[in-house]
């Protein structure tokens, strides 16, 4: 026996989704409330401008300057994606147009693992293997002195990290380009570096841009294997070489200490919202170039 | 072909087949220095035993509140995820079927969620929890969580519940059963190897992220006993004991890194197996 007959089950459960339905719609607007709210505060007696382009950042004394930290992050962002984009196009390219299905079928599980592996495992590897080898060999043979810990050995990591992201988008990308295109292509004399040239890259085109946008949005907000080999000194890095300080790391390494200066919460929160806005901007342009790829 | 042409053929095939295997390199460099440190300083010590006074320069113990906290902590986050999520794929998949325009949005806005950094999360589970009056708690690390894997667990049973097809689901109306009835019996039978696949890679983000817990979870050396008692999880217990100057204290990091990697790699490993196993359940058309 039921303790409700099938008409109120219906109504219970399609409550239910509904105030579930609710909950996911609203969060994002809860999460940029929450943060903007926090760090009212701070905007409230900084102009944004302030903020954003000021050096400084002493927070006992109350200036609060997010330059060095957002230079950070895009020096940081940046040569990750030029160490990953090109690796990851080709490999798409090759594992989707030059190899048996066979080979996806070890080259899936493959990026599975390389997604599924925790951040901070990824930062301890990062000190085990890349600080020691920039250190040691990298920094000396380009005549540079570095503790290792810098900018180039957190790109480097977060590289590494965002390659399965980037490269799932990329393989699923590659394969919705109808055959028939790249038949024609060949059946023109084409040959199969001209078809990829002419052919798939040219009408993959918003698809690969979306793909490293995501990949890029992902890089900017990743905190804690960053955190871990960056160095997290506060300073215009001037090489590669230096270490850097970026925005996520900024928040994870105060979170113990921003209760006890005055607005030094609010000051964290506004790097917060500052991740949430750019991630969110980015996402939003992205998804406008895979809805333009998927018009053709 | 012309001499230029060969060789500008030659040279990308090259390239693309030296990045291929780069990346597969690079994975098994990853997955061999993780196990080959860690292996070394694993003993069944630390995995039975909690800190004992010292622990952190060096002294006896183990890591197991850590392990049990994250498990505590992903359980509880995927749960939650799962009885929030579930009833949203459905409602997209069932209910809205006929109305494209408005489940693109919904899928856009889960997409925009999906991409927020999970350090935004954090920040904001903090300021809820400050709002709340809460301390670090258990329960204030689950709901982050459960926020942050929220729309991997629903964007992954939607592309699963979304290859349903639709004479499925005329034949369950024609039977007779109303929407709900088809919802969670019919589609969710016609896609359990996809759901538990979803429901497997929210757990594995769930207990391998550490931006999230950072501010909300807290760190205690002790088992919790109830859920507003501040947790340890295995993330923050290998950042924290890396941190350290003490070789040996590193040495432990490197071995609960082997034990997180691990606990990833059977999840996934299980959630490929069920996979295959479930499959037969599924109506073929």
């Amino acid at each position: 026996m039921h303790l409700l007959n099938r008409h109120q089950r219906h109504e219970v459960n399609y409550t239910w989704m509904i105030i579930s339905l609710l909950i996911v719609a609203f969060l994002p607007f809860l999460l940029f409330l929450g943060l903007y709210l926090k760090s009212f505060l701070l905007l409230h007696d900084y102009s944004l401008m302030d903020l954003i382009f000021s050096k400084e950042w002493k927070p006992t004394n109350g200036k609060f300057g997010f330059y060095p930290f957002i230079v950070g992050s895009i020096w940081v962002t940046l040569l990750a994606m030029i160490f990953t984009a090109p690796i990851c196009l080709l490999t798409a390219i090759y594992v989707t147009q030059y190899t048996k299905k066979t080979f996806l079928r070890i080259m899936h599980p493959a990026i599975d693992i390389l997604a599924g592996i925790p951040s901070v495992v990824y930062g301890l590897w990062g000190i085990l293997v890349i600080v020691p080898f920039i250190a040691r060999y990298l920094g000396p043979w380009m005549g540079v002195k570095t503790m290792g810990y810098s900018i180039l050995a957190a790109s480097f990591v977060l590289s590494i990290m965002i390659i399965p992201f980037i490269l799932n988008i990329l393989i699923e990308i590659f394969q919705a380009i109808p055959t028939e295109l790249k038949e024609a292509a060949l059946s023109l004399g084409a040959t199969p570096w001209q078809t990829i040239k002419h052919v798939l890259l040219k009408k993959a085109l918003p698809g690969i841009i979306a793909a490293f946008g995501f990949g890029l949005a992902r890089a900017f907000g990743e905190t804690m294997a960053v955190l871990m080999v960056v160095g997290n000194v506060v300073r215009l890095p001037k090489s590669v070489f230096d270490p850097g300080y970026t925005l996520p790391a900024l928040i994870a390494n105060n979170y113990g200490e921003m209760l006890s200066i005055p607005r030094y919460d609010s000051a964290l929160m506004f790097a917060a919202l500052l991740l949430l806005v750019v991630s969110l901007f980015f996402n939003l342009v992205m998804h406008f170039f895979i809805v333009k790829y998927n018009k053709f | 072909m012309k001499l230029s042409q060969k060789i500008e053929e030659k040279f990308f095939k090259v390239l693309m087949v030296f990045s291929t295997y780069f990346i597969l390199l690079i994975l098994g460099i990853i997955i061999y220095s993780i196990f080959e440190k860690g292996l070394k300083s694993i003993s069944w010590e630390m995995l039975t035993q909690v800190p004992q006074g010292g622990y952190y320069y060096g002294k006896g113990g183990g890591i197991l509140n850590a392990i049990l906290g994250s498990l505590a902590l992903a359980f509880g986050a995927t749960i939650l995820a799962f009885i929030i999520g579930l009833p949203v794929a459905l409602y997209i998949n069932v209910f809205l079927i006929r109305r494209k325009k408005l489940v693109n949005v919904i899928r856009f806005l889960l997409d925009l969620i999906w991409g927020i950094p999970s350090i935004v999360y954090g920040a904001f589970g903090f300021t809820l929890m400050v709002f709340f009056g809460l301390q670090t708690s258990l329960l204030a690390g689950i709901l982050t969580v459960t926020m942050f894997i929220l729309p991997i667990m629903i964007r992954s049973m939607d592309e699963i519940l979304r290859t349903v097809p639709i004479g499925l689901q005329e034949a369950a109306y024609s039977l007779g059963s109303n929407k709900s009835e088809t919802a969670f019996r019919i589609f969710t039978r016609q896609s359990v190897s996809g759901i538990i696949t979803a429901v497997l890679l929210s757990f594995g983000r769930a207990i391998g992220d550490a931006a999230s817990v950072l501010f909300t979870a807290g760190y205690t050396d002790h088992l919790p006993n109830s859920l507003l008692e501040p947790v340890a999880t295995l993330p923050l217990s290998i950042f924290f004991q890396l941190s350290s100057p003490v070789p040996e204290v590193q040495d432990r990091a490197y071995a609960s890194a082997l034990v997180l990697t691990l606990i990833i790699l059977v999840v996934s490993l299980f959630s490929r197996g069920l996979g295959k196993r479930y499959h037969k359940t599924k109506i073929n058309f």
